[in-house]
């Protein structure tokens, strides 16, 4: 796999596992379609990894084929040194919280976080103690003896939290924790619920087709497509050192140009849609003329009305549309070559201008080259 | 043309919510409620010759109104031990009927339900497909396979594993097993359409949570569908108490279920008054599990 080349892995802490949870060559096919094709993956010891795909790539199997849910085709499942691939889910240190939260409706919240432990024939002054220790952790207790159907979205959140925590899982699995929520609440949530594991100090697998509670949520995640995976790493190597299009373009949205290298182990590459050559951090390992795909993100680029006083890694076009999104203006710049640019440009930097650019405007472009980034496939 | 009628008629015209409610209400009232108070009138009469062979109970004689209601019928319904024990019998085999229903038709609905959809419908045929022939030829053909010399005595001694044929037809075991047969459909239909909609996420819960597959289904599965099990029980009850045809074909001499006793009450005996006593009785003794039956079903819907 092509991961964390660019950026070294953030340093372990005390106790953590380098391969706490191992997904070995992991393969799942329903009928002819192939759900997970040939998943490898290493989780860190308390650490919140996130599978980020869109809906169909397979993130949710992989993760019920983690829990037992799904038996897979071929491939190990390994947690803390033990191969559980053959372990019914029953038997297995890993605990879920499920997209819809499962709750059962005819029992009380403290039946419902009572239950994994009553399976595993827990004491009954321990058993009062640890749900009433975990109801507190959700600050859920004075809500212990209602039902399911008596609480809001986020309560029913925290009541299957504290269940699926309450046995002391060795891994947590989080399927979509946050799609059931109202948007408003998502947020706050996604805060919230990153504070309880880490208080907790549980290793997480959570999945998601939202990149923004990914990067908000995850230590480190896995962009998935098409049943593989298309880059690991932390949120902010994904996000500025994308390996692949389909990261570039699935997190964040990006310009993408078709270049040649310029020479053997280059760092600069000719672009047919620009006057200039763009220049990327790292030389290539390649002959001239080879084609890669090199990304720029839209708010890594300056705009302005006078050119800029740089030989490589700008454009002059003329604005064809801006959207004002608050926080950003979003301009579309359209090249002599016919090619429109997305660029971003911050409050501030509008500000700062003496005039903001305004439709038809002949604008200058520039960006710098460690933000310019060749991408492998 | 305006079909509306006049503003200040409003108040007085029932909405078109009222009219679907009353509509089964109406049946009732004239199919159910009316016979049964002819049935009650009936059952405070005396017997006598004639037609009808009940005297009436209000007469004008000499300008006055005499109302005479006789008691005896009903002093004779809970105490005759005929009356008594049939009805206990009645229930005993009612009782007995939904048990085995419910421990055979449970399974089959649950396995059903969890089956691949595209074949539930098949399966679902196959417990409905007998009732496409007649109720009285199904009962028959009972005969054919239970009798001393039918298919599964027959079967048994030419397997050898009986030497003797085993007394099915016209004994309590026929009579079991008839009523069980038919009324296997009824507990099975509502109670497939309470499982088939249950989430089978809330069981990957149980199991994800350490319960075994049996404990997930005595600890999640059984008790959130009691109101379906609770429903198709008495679906098969209250009908099985009142049955009269598979006793009298299936059963032996002795299985005197109160269906029977009331069959002779008005055909044989021309006792109709006894008779409607009888079905008063019974009709009471019913509403006990049905007002139970209620009260699970308001406290459910309280409390979710």
């Amino acid at each position: 796999m092509m991961n964390e080349a660019t950026r070294p892995p953030k340093p372990l802490a005390a106790g953590q596992a380098p391969d706490f949870v191992q997904v070995v060559d992991v393969v799942k096919k329903f009928g002819d379609a192939v759900a997970v094709d040939h998943v490898s993956l290493s989780i860190r010891k308390n650490e919140l990894f996130a599978l980020l795909g869109s809906s169909g790539c397979g993130k949710s199997t992989l993760l019920r084929v983690i829990a037992g849910l799904v038996p897979p085709d071929s491939g190990r499942i390994l947690v803390d040194g033990q191969d559980i691939t053959e372990l019914p889910p029953y038997r297995r240190p890993v605990n879920m919280m499920f997209q819809s939260y499962a709750l059962f409706p005819h029992m009380t919240v403290e039946g419902n976080v009572a239950y994994g432990l009553k399976r595993e024939g827990v004491g009954k002054a321990e058993l009062r103690e640890r749900v009433a220790a975990a109801l507190e952790l959700v600050q859920m207790s004075r809500y212990a003896l209602r039902k399911p159907h008596q609480l809001s979205g986020g309560q029913q959140q925290r009541v299957a939290l504290a269940r699926s925590l309450v046995k002391r899982p060795k891994v947590l699995l989080l399927d979509e924790p946050m799609s059931a929520l109202d948007t408003k609440i998502r947020r706050q949530t996604q805060f919230e619920l990153g504070n309880i594991l880490y208080s907790v100090g549980v290793t997480c697998i959570m999945v998601t087709h939202d990149q923004e509670e990914a990067m908000t949520m995850a230590d480190r995640l896995a962009v998935m497509n098409d049943g593989r995976i298309m880059q690991i790493g932390t949120p902010d190597q994904v996000y500025e050192a994308p390996t692949c299009r389909f990261a570039a373009e699935f997190i964040g949205s990006t310009n993408l140009f078709k270049g040649a290298l310029a020479g053997d182990e280059s760092r600069l590459f000719d672009c047919a849609d620009l006057h200039v050559p763009l220049q990327v951090h790292n030389p290539m390992n390649a002959r001239k003329g080879h084609e890669a795909q090199i990304s720029v993100r839209p708010e890594r680029i300056a705009i302005s009305h006078r050119p800029a006083q740089q030989e490589c890694n700008w454009a002059v076009g003329t604005v064809e549309q801006y959207a004002y999104m608050g926080s950003y203006t979003l301009y579309y710049v359209r090249l002599g070559s016919g090619r429109l640019m997305a660029v971003d440009v911050s409050r501030m930097a509008v500000r700062a201008m003496e005039r903001a650019p305004d439709y038809g405007d002949t604008v200058y472009l520039s960006w710098e080259s460690d933000c310019t980034v060749v991408l492998e496939k | 043309m305006n079909l509306r009628a006049p503003a200040w008629l409003d108040p007085w015209l029932p909405s078109g919510r009222t009219l679907v409610i009353a509509a089964p209400f109406a049946f009732l009232l004239v199919f159910f409620m009316v016979p049964f108070a002819a049935v009650l009138k009936i059952s405070f009469a005396d017997v006598r010759m004639g037609v009808p062979p009940y005297t009436p109970i209000a007469e004008l004689r000499d300008g006055a109104l005499h109302i005479t209601m006789n008691l005896d019928h009903y002093a004779t319904a809970v105490t005759d031990p005929l009356y008594v024990g049939s009805y206990l019998y009645s229930i005993e085999v009612a009782a007995l009927t939904t048990l085995l229903c419910l421990l055979i038709g449970y399974p089959a609905c649950y396995l059903i339900a969890r089956s691949d959809p595209s074949r539930r419908n098949l399966l679902l045929m196959g417990v409905m497909l007998p009732f496409w022939t007649s109720y009285l030829i199904r009962v028959y053909a009972w005969i054919g396979l239970l009798k001393n010399q039918g298919l599964i005595n027959g079967f048994l001694l030419g397997a050898h594993l009986i030497t003797q044929p085993l007394r099915l037809y016209h004994s309590n075991w026929g009579l079991l097993i008839g009523m069980v047969y038919n009324y296997l459909p009824y507990l099975m239909l509502p109670l497939y359409a309470h499982l088939v909609r249950m989430d089978t996420t809330l069981l990957e819960a149980a199991c994800d949570l350490g319960a075994r597959p049996w404990e997930a289904f005595f600890s999640i599965t059984v008790p959130m569908s009691r109101r379906g099990i609770v429903a198709a029980c008495l679906l098969v009850f209250i009908p099985a108490v009142g049955e009269f045809v598979i006793p009298e074909i299936l059963g032996g001499s002795n299985s005197l279920m109160i269906g029977r006793v009331m069959w002779d009450d008005f055909f044989v005996s021309t006792d109709w008054p006894s008779a409607a006593a009888a079905t008063t009785a019974m009709v009471v003794l019913l509403l006990l599990p049905i007002a139970w039956f209620q009260r699970i079903q308001r406290r459910e819907m309280g409390s979710g």
